[in-house]
């Protein structure tokens, strides 16, 4: 098992820099490569998911499906980082219409927020030793 | 913000192509690696995109 050799604030750092700026933990690290992959891939998927006019996911109560479904939806929102609340404060508000176009845009959106996680957590694997 | 409203097929093919270059850049070791399961990644979705397309088709008869 591969054993972290530098845990610490640099990896909190890489972690925190990139839930901020899509690939920023990358660049942190001098990885701009896959800094600008990741930086790329996750804001055009954001930027698609908001052009197609997908809604953003609110928590809500309910049954456990709806639960997960509206809780998940919301911290895969937050996990795309500053886009999502510069978007927030300019006052985007799509309303969850029919229609597989926004029904596309939603999953962008959300799509955007996971590729988002786990570039994270290669960065904190970068920073720890646990990766190159 | 411009309105953008993208088929089923080409909004499949770009989720693909950029869900590929994540899981490419996070997964591997090597850069050699990387672009070879991205690639590989993204023929996966394609396949899978062709595939459930046809599957739909027969299904509806």
């Amino acid at each position: 098992m591969a054993e972290s050799s530098k845990t610490g604030p640099s990896g909190i750092a890489a972690v925190a820099l990139g839930f901020l700026i899509p690939g920023g933990g990358h660049f942190l690290l001098k990885k701009n490569i896959r800094g600008v992959l990741v930086l790329v891939s996750v804001i055009v998927m954001f930027l698609i998911g908001i052009m197609m006019r997908g809604a953003f996911f609110q928590p809500q109560g309910g049954d456990l499906l709806n639960i997960i479904i509206y809780c998940g939806g919301f911290l895969a929102h937050v996990c795309s980082g500053a886009v999502y609340f510069i978007t927030v404060a300019l006052g985007y508000n799509q309303p969850d219409v029919a229609g597989h176009v926004h029904d596309y845009g939603s999953k962008f959106l959300v799509g955007a927020g996971l590729l988002n996680i786990l570039a994270m957590v290669d960065a904190w694997e970068i920073a720890t030793g646990q990766k190159d | 913000m411009p309105k953008m409203a993208l088929s089923h097929f080409e909004t499949a093919i770009l989720f693909a192509l950029l869900t590929s270059v994540v899981l490419g850049v996070v997964t591997k070791k090597t850069d050699r690696e990387r672009i070879r399961y991205g690639l590989q990644t993204f023929g996966y979705f394609v396949v899978a995109l062709f595939g459930l397309g046809w599957l739909m088709h027969f299904g509806h008869g």
